[in-house]
């Protein structure tokens, strides 16, 4: 279980994050909403110590995230970066099985191999991609490479970064169901940020709304509808008119 | 007043941030240092950078030499013209390509090619998120992409310019006898005879120090470029004017401790 108590983030006079407390219940998939520049992102990579929180406590199991052996915590995570973050000067294989030729999770190149030859299986790609490199890929192909990256190591936890972002709807489809079939089949902890409400509905178990810094409503996918919050009716129905400013 | 207060703030602004990103710097050089002594040490990474900095380069640092030894065989010959001492251009080309040019020149035009093209790729690679996916994939990027290429630079230009300075010798040497009437023999006599290993050591020695540099200054404007392609634009161009300028500061440092030892 993922908590967050009371988790403050700033850059300069910018703050982001002002106090965000959220539980990721194991084995369950929460996604997270929430307007661009809300910062999503920042509390997933607090999370992951990519960003140093200012104030507050994040916990893993009841430990602290900041403590304890780094490699240790870090091989519980796969992660699906925006845009898939793949490493351009390494073939597709060698993307996938990057954790598996390295550090503490290595092994033989041949079985690294087959794993991330399975793998690409596993989301949809034939074996002919395996030696290809990721600039040769559609963005749709990225976005499945980046996937199957993420899950190569089989972590307990995975998160989503915007995992339909810039995809057409039918592919955008095709991800969700992948994320949901994964996260299940693995029985993994998933937190996944998007805007996307198609995504929500499909990926959630629980959904977090943030919202100027704070989680404005969280709870079951299920209840969202019927959540009488006006900032989350006003996210969920794309409305311009609310109490969420808009730019025009 | 006001005026005055304000361009004192202004100037103390500027001193403390420079002062800033020295500190910054300096902290980002002494952890890529303590990293020599830690596994895990990335091995392909280390020759891949051994191949694009050291093979890569000798090239154009061949040519430089090349055209470098011939120009300077022709202006030593103008020169010693004026008081009867044309001889002494094999042993000048031989000390002035070993002791200065070679380095210098081998150093800036490897920061030409080098550090821009590091501060690039990692550039590239911290606006896509590439560093973080490094970090969550349990791999640390001061591990993975910076400590290869310092070591590879610090160990590869050396050699460019051990190589440079034989090349730039025969631009002279060529020049000196297809020009400038020398015999073949009695020139490469004149510039082994007064040539000693320290004019070559300190060359090399200095060869490492740049390609440190290089490699350093590549590496931490990349980590630290800004967002899109601006950022990374902004970041190369910083990386090979701070990598040159430290170069020639750098010269200035150890031939004065060369003289003075």
């Amino acid at each position: 279980m993922i908590e967050l108590h009371d988790v403050h983030k700033s850059f300069g006079a910018l703050k982001v994050l002002r106090g965000i407390n959220l539980t990721i219940e194991s084995g369950k998939s929460m996604v997270i909403i929430g307007g661009s520049g809300t910062g999503k992102s920042v509390a997933l990579k607090c999370i992951l110590g990519l960003v140093a929180p200012d104030s507050g406590t994040i916990t893993l199991d009841g430990q602290d995230v900041t403590r304890g052996d780094r490699d240790a915590f870090l091989a519980r995570f796969g992660m699906l970066f925006q845009g898939g973050a793949l490493f351009d000067s390494l073939p597709v294989w060698q993307n996938v099985a990057f954790r598996l030729l390295r550090g503490s999770l290595k092994r033989p190149v041949t079985e690294a191999r087959e794993i991330a030859i399975e793998k690409l299986r596993r989301v949809g790609l034939k074996p002919d991609v395996a030696d290809k490199f990721p600039a040769e890929l559609s963005g749709g192909m990225q976005k499945r490479v980046g996937l199957a990256r993420a899950i190569a190591a089989e972590p307990e936890i995975i998160f989503f970064d915007e995992p339909t972002t810039g995809l057409d709807p039918i592919m955008a489809g095709v991800i969700n169901e992948l994320i949901r079939e994964i996260v299940v089949e693995m029985g993994a902890t998933a937190m996944t940020i998007t805007h996307d409400m198609t995504s929500v509905r499909a990926i959630a178990d629980n959904v977090a709304m943030l919202h100027d810094g704070v989680i404005q409503w969280t709870g079951p996918v299920g209840d969202m509808d019927q959540s009488g919050d006006p900032y989350l009716d006003q996210f969920i129905h794309g409305r311009a008119e609310g109490p969420i400013e808009s730019v025009r | 007043m006001t005026l005055v207060l304000g361009f004192l703030a202004a100037i103390g602004r500027s001193t403390l941030a420079g002062l800033a990103g020295v500190g910054r710097f300096a902290l980002y050089a002494a952890e890529t240092i303590s990293h020599l002594a830690r596994p895990p040490f990335y091995t392909r990474e280390f020759l891949q950078a051994l191949v694009q900095i050291g093979w890569l380069s000798l090239p154009v640092v061949g040519l430089t030499a090349l055209f470098t030894g011939g120009a300077l065989a022709l202006q030593i010959y103008a020169g010693g013209a004026r008081f009867n001492a044309e001889t002494v251009v094999p042993s000048i080309v031989a000390i002035g390509l070993t002791r200065e040019l070679g380095p210098v020149l081998g150093g800036l035009m490897v920061a030409a090619r080098v550090a821009s093209s590091i501060a690039a790729e990692i550039g590239t690679m911290k606006v896509t998120e590439q560093i973080d996916a490094l970090t969550t994939l349990s791999t640390n990027p001061m591990k993975y992409l910076t400590l290869p290429r310092v070591l590879a630079a610090t160990l590869a230009v050396p050699v460019l310019v051990g190589v440079g300075d034989v090349i730039g010798i025969m631009g002279g040497f060529l020049v000196g006898v297809g020009r400038l009437d020398f015999g073949a023999g009695a020139y490469l006599k004149t510039t082994f005879d007064f040539l000693e290993s320290w004019d070559v050591i300190s060359g090399l020695i200095k060869g490492a120090v740049f390609g440190f540099i290089v490699a350093l200054m590549g590496c931490y404007h990349g980590m630290n470029s800004g967002r899109g392609a601006q950022g990374v634009g902004r970041a190369t161009k910083t990386a090979v004017v701070a990598a040159s300028v430290l170069i020639l500061a750098a010269n200035y440092v150890l031939t004065e401790v060369f003289f003075s030892a």
